[in-house]
C-alpha cells in the first residue's frame, strides 16, 4: 500500500439497501435481497468487498425494514474482512437522500468524503479511482457515470470534458448525452447541509443543485454495469460479470468436461455425467445436477437439484428447489425457495413462490402463486 | 362361409388426417405397429368361416398391392383389393364389386368401415345376425353421449326384437344416443336393396332429382340403403359395449394406439431399455438401454432412440432418429425425421372426456372459431429436422421441413 492508499483508510461509505426488494421476488420472499448471491456470493458483498479493497473501513446500511437474520449473517461475513458494519434504520423510507440526513452523525464524525451507493448494482467498482479523481477536481461531491445503448429511457448526465457536471435531463427525446448516473457516489460531509431529514431524492432533489452550483463532478465508469434488481437483468449482469472475470480473474471460472463457456461452479457441487453446463451459468453450493442436464444463461443457488434431462436457459433456481427429469425451464423463469417442478413439465417464465410444488406445465409467462 | 368387406376410400378422402396421410395412405398408417385396416383384417382371420377378405377403396393398385401381398402371407385367407374407377361413396363402391362379394356364395359378409378402430366382437354380431331369421344387415351399435350422438348415425330400435325402426345419418337434432359403429353383418339378400336403391339413384341422376351426385353409380351405404332398410324389420342392430372409435383427425391416432396395444399385450416386444407399459418397440428399431419409454408409444422399423431419450403417448414412425435427453410426448414423428438433442415436441391429447360415461372423441377441426389452432398432437411429417434445444408445442409440420427454432401452435408449410 502507497501512502494515499493510506488516506483512503479513513473513508466511510453508506449502502442505499432500502424497503423489501419486491423486483426480485419470488427470491426476496425468502431472504433478504442484499443476501440474494449473484455469482455465489451475497450481492451486498460485492460491493463490501470492493470497498474494503479501496480502504473503507466502516459500512453503514442505510434499511427501511428490520432483518435480524440478515443483519446477524452480514455482520458475521463482514467481520472476515476488518471492517465495522452499521445498520441505520429509517421508520419511514426516506428515498435515496434521507438516510444521509439519518445517519448524519456518523458520516461527519471526520472532514474526509464517503461513498454512497446503490446496493443493486455490479460491475467492476472504481472506488479507488473515484477517491483520487475526487481529491484532484475538489468539489463537493462526483458521481459515476456509465454509458448505454438507449440513454432516452433514462436520466442523462451532461457534464464538460474536465467531468463538470453541467445539468441533467430526463429521458431526452432528443440525443443530448449516453451517460447516465450510475448509482455510486464519493461526497464530502458538507454535501449534508444540503439534505433535510425527510424523503428526499438525491438524483432530483440534490444533485442538480450541486452542478448548478458547480460542485459537482462525473467519472466515466470502464466496464460493464448493471442494476440487478429484478431477475431478467440479475441474468444480463450476470453474464456480463462472468465475461469480466473471464478477463480479469479467469482462474475463479471452472473449467472440465461438459463445462462451455463462462462458468463458475462451487466445489461443493456435483455435476452428473453427459451434462452440458454454459455458456453463463453459476451454480452454488451443494447443488446436485444430474446426469444429461443441460444448463445455460442460469443461477442455480444453493443446495437446489437439477434432475436428469433437464434443459435451463435463462433461469434462477432457488435455494433447495427440485427441477425434474425431463423439464424444459426457459424465459425468465425464477424458483422460489424450496420449489418442486415434478419431472417432464414445460415452465415458459414462470415466477414461483417459495415451497409450492409444479405438477403443471406453465406454457405462458405466469405468476404461480 | 362368410366374407368380409372393408371399405377404405381414397386420397380424396381422409384430409383430416393430415399431415400424416400425405406419406402413407391413411388406411395403411401404423397404428400399435400394425397397418390401421390390418387390425380388422385380424380380427376377421381369426374367424375360420371367413375364407376371404375384399377391400375396396380408390387408391391404386400399386399403392395397396404391396400390403395386400404382405398381409396374404401372414394371414391364411385370401385377401384381394378391389380398386374403384371412381369414387363411388360408401354404397356405390360395394355395389360395383357385388359380384366379386357374391363369388362363392357366402351365407353373409362383414362389412367394415376402414376408419374405425375397435376391439370387433365380429363372433358375437354374427351369432346375432344368424338368429335374426328376417334381419338384411345387422349393425354392430354402441352408446353415445346424447351431445355427441348427432355427429353419428342414429338409431332407434323396438326393444324386444332389436330391430331398427328409425335411422338418421349425422341428425340435426337428438334421435338416440345408439350409434352406428360402421361395423356390419350383411346377408346376400343386400344386394336386392341395392338395387333398388341403385335404381332410385339412377333415376334421380338423369331426370335432374339427382344433381348433388357426381356420377350415376354414387351411392351412400348410410342414407341410400340403411335407411331404407329401418322399419322393414330386415334391419336390426345389436350393442355393443367393448371399445371402439372412429379415426378420423389424426390426434386419433395417439388415442386408437393406446387401445391397440392394450389389446395386442401379447405380441408387445420386450426392449432393453425402461419400459412403461404398453409399448410396441419394432425388433430393428435400436433404442438406448437409458431411454425410457411409455406409457402407449409406437416405435417403428429401423428408429433409433438415444441415450436419455424419454418418450410417452406417441408414434415414431420408420427410420426416424431421436438424439439424447429429448422428450416426445403427444406426437407423432414421421418417417426419417429427426429430433435434436435436449429438445423438446409435445403435444395436447384429444381423449375423449373420461368424466363422462360412453364420451368419444370430439374430431374437433384444426382451427377455432377465432381462426386460432386448436390444441391437439404434434406431427412431425416424414423427413422433418427439428433443431437441438427447441421445443415444438402443439404444432403441425409438414414433411421435409427442417427447422431452425421453437414453434408454438402453429402449421409450419
Amino acid at each position: 500500500m502507497n501512502s494515499s492508499d493510506k488516506k483512503l483508510g479513513e473513508i466511510r461509505a453508506l449502502i442505499l439497501v432500502g424497503g423489501y426488494g419486491t423486483r426480485l421476488r419470488p427470491l426476496t420472499l425468502s431472504r433478504p435481497k442484499p443476501l440474494v448471491e449473484f455469482a455465489n456470493k451475497p450481492i451486498l458483498m460485492h460491493q463490501i468487498e470492493a470497498l474494503v479493497d479501496a480502504g473503507v473501513t466502516q459500512v453503514i446500511l442505510a434499511v427501511s425494514y428490520r432483518a435480524e437474520d440478515m443483519e446477524k449473517e452480514l455482520t458475521e461475513q463482514v467481520s472476515k474482512l476488518g471492517v465495522s458494519l452499521t445498520f441505520s434504520h429509517e421508520t419511514e423510507p426516506l428515498g435515496t437522500a434521507g438516510p444521509l440526513a439519518l445517519a448524519r452523525d456518523l458520516l461527519s464524525a471526520s472532514p474526509e468524503p464517503f461513498f454512497v451507493l446503490n446496493s443493486d448494482v455490479i460491475c467492476e467498482f472504481p472506488f479507488k479511482e473515484l477517491a483520487k479523481f475526487h481529491r484532484s477536481h475538489g468539489k463537493e461531491g462526483t458521481i459515476v457515470v456509465t454509458k448505454v445503448k438507449e440513454p432516452s429511457k433514462y436520466g442523462v448526465v451532461v457534464y464538460k470534458d474536465d467531468g463538470e457536471i453541467e445539468n441533467f435531463v430526463e429521458k431526452p427525446q432528443e440525443f443530448i448525452s449516453n451517460k447516465i448516473n450510475a448509482g455510486m457516489y464519493i461526497l464530502n460531509p458538507s454535501i449534508l447541509d444540503r439534505i433535510e431529514l425527510c424523503p428526499t431524492s438525491i438524483e432530483k432533489e440534490v444533485f442538480p443543485f450541486m452542478a448548478k452550483d458547480g460542485q459537482l463532478y462525473a467519472m466515466e465508469l470502464e466496464g460493464f454495469w448493471m442494476d440487478v434488481g429484478q431477475p431478467k437483468d440479475f441474468l444480463t449482469g450476470m453474464c456480463l460479470y462472468l465475461t469480466s472475470l473471464r478477463q480479469k480473474n479467469s482462474n475463479m471460472l471452472h473449467e472440465g468436461d461438459g463445462v462451455v463457456g463462462n462458468v463458475i461452479i462451487d466445489p461443493t457441487a456435483t455435476i452428473g455425467k453427459g451434462c452440458r453446463i454454459g455458456p453463463n451459468v453459476t451454480i452454488g453450493p451443494n447443488v446436485v445436477i444430474e446426469d444429461g442436464a443441460c444448463i445455460k444463461r442460469s443461477t442455480i443457488l444453493r443446495g437446489a437439484c437439477v434432475r436428469q434431462h433437464a434443459w435451463l436457459d435463462g433461469c434462477i433456481v432457488g435455494w433447495k428447489s427440485v427441477v425434474g427429469r425431463w423439464v424444459r425451464m426457459e424465459n425468465t423463469t425464477v424458483l422460489g425457495e424450496d420449489v418442486i417442478v415434478k419431472d417432464e413439465l414445460y415452465i415458459n417464465g414462470g415466477q414461483v413462490l417459495p415451497h409450492k410444488s409444479i405438477a403443471l406445465s406453465v406454457p405462458e409467462p405466469q405468476i404461480i402463486m | 362361409m362368410l366374407k368380409a368387406v372393408i371399405l377404405i376410400g381414397g386420397p380424396q378422402k381422409g384430409t383430416r388426417f393430415r399431415p400424416l396421410s400425405l406419406d402413407t395412405p391413411k388406411p395403411l398408417f401404423p397404428i400399435a405397429g400394425l397397418p390401421l385396416i390390418q387390425h380388422h383384417i385380424a380380427a376377421c382371420a381369426k374367424l375360420t368361416d371367413c375364407k376371404e377378405i375384399l377391400i375396396i377403396g380408390s387408391y391404386t393398385t400399386v399403392t395397396m398391392t404391396p400390403f395386400v401381398s404382405e398381409m396374404q402371407k401372414e394371414y391364411h385367407v385370401i385377401i384381394r383389393y378391389l380398386q374403384e374407377f371412381t369414387p363411388l361413396g360408401t354404397g356405390g363402391g360395394l355395389y360395383h364389386f357385388r359380384d366379386q362379394i357374391r363369388a362363392g356364395n357366402p351365407t353373409a359378409f362383414f362389412l367394415l368401415n376402414g376408419d374405425v378402430c375397435a376391439d370387433f366382437p365380429l363372433k358375437e354380431l354374427w351369432a346375432f345376425h344368424e338368429e335374426k331369421s328376417t334381419a338384411i344387415v345387422t349393425i354392430m351399435g354402441t352408446e353415445a353421449t346424447r351431445q355427441q350422438s348427432v355427429h353419428y348415425g342414429c338409431m332407434v330400435r323396438e326393444p324386444n326384437t332389436k330391430a331398427v325402426t328409425h335411422y338418421v345419418e349425422k341428425p340435426s337434432s337428438y334421435i338416440s344416443t345408439l350409434i352406428n359403429c360402421g361395423v356390419y353383418v350383411c346377408s346376400l339378400q343386400v344386394f336386392h336393396t341395392m338395387a333398388d336403391a341403385f335404381q332410385r339413384k339412377q333415376d334421380g341422376f338423369y331426370n335432374g332429382n339427382g344433381q348433388g351426385s357426381a356420377h350415376p353409380g354414387y351411392m351412400s351405404w348410410e342414407q341410400d340403403v340403411l335407411a331404407l332398410l329401418a322399419g322393414t324389420n330386415k334391419l336390426y342392430a345389436i350393442q355393443v359395449t367393448n371399445w371402439w372409435s372412429q379415426v378420423k383427425t389424426a390426434g386419433s391416432a395417439i388415442y386408437a394406439n393406446r387401445h391397440y396395444l392394450e389389446l395386442h399385450r401379447d405380441r408387445l416386444s420386450h426392449a432393453p431399455c425402461n419400459i412403461l407399459p404398453d409399448v410396441f418397440v419394432h425388433p430393428t428399431a435400436v433404442v438406448d438401454s437409458t431411454a425410457v419409454i411409455g406409457p402407449n408409444v409406437s416405435i417403428g422399423a429401423g428408429v433409433t432412440v438415444k441415450a436419455g431419450v424419454r418418450i410417452k403417448e406417441s408414434i415414431i414412425l420408420n427410420n426416424a432418429t431421436i438424439h439424447e435427453h429429448t422428450l416426445i410426448m403427444y406426437s407423432v414423428v414421421g418417417q426419417e425425421a429427426s429430433v435434436g438433442e435436449w429438445s423438446r415436441v409435445e403435444g395436447t391429447p384429444s381423449d375423449p372426456d373420461p368424466n363422462k360415461p360412453f364420451a368419444k372423441m370430439d374430431n374437433t377441426p384444426l382451427f377455432n372459431n377465432e381462426g386460432r389452432l386448436n390444441p391437439s398432437i404434434s406431427i412431425l411429417g416424414a423427413g422433418v429436422v427439428v433443431p437441438a434445444e427447441t421445443i415444438l408445442l402443439n404444432s403441425i409440420v409438414l414433411p421435409h421441413k427442417h427447422l431452425t427454432r421453437s414453434f408454438k401452435h402453429e402449421i409450419i408449410l
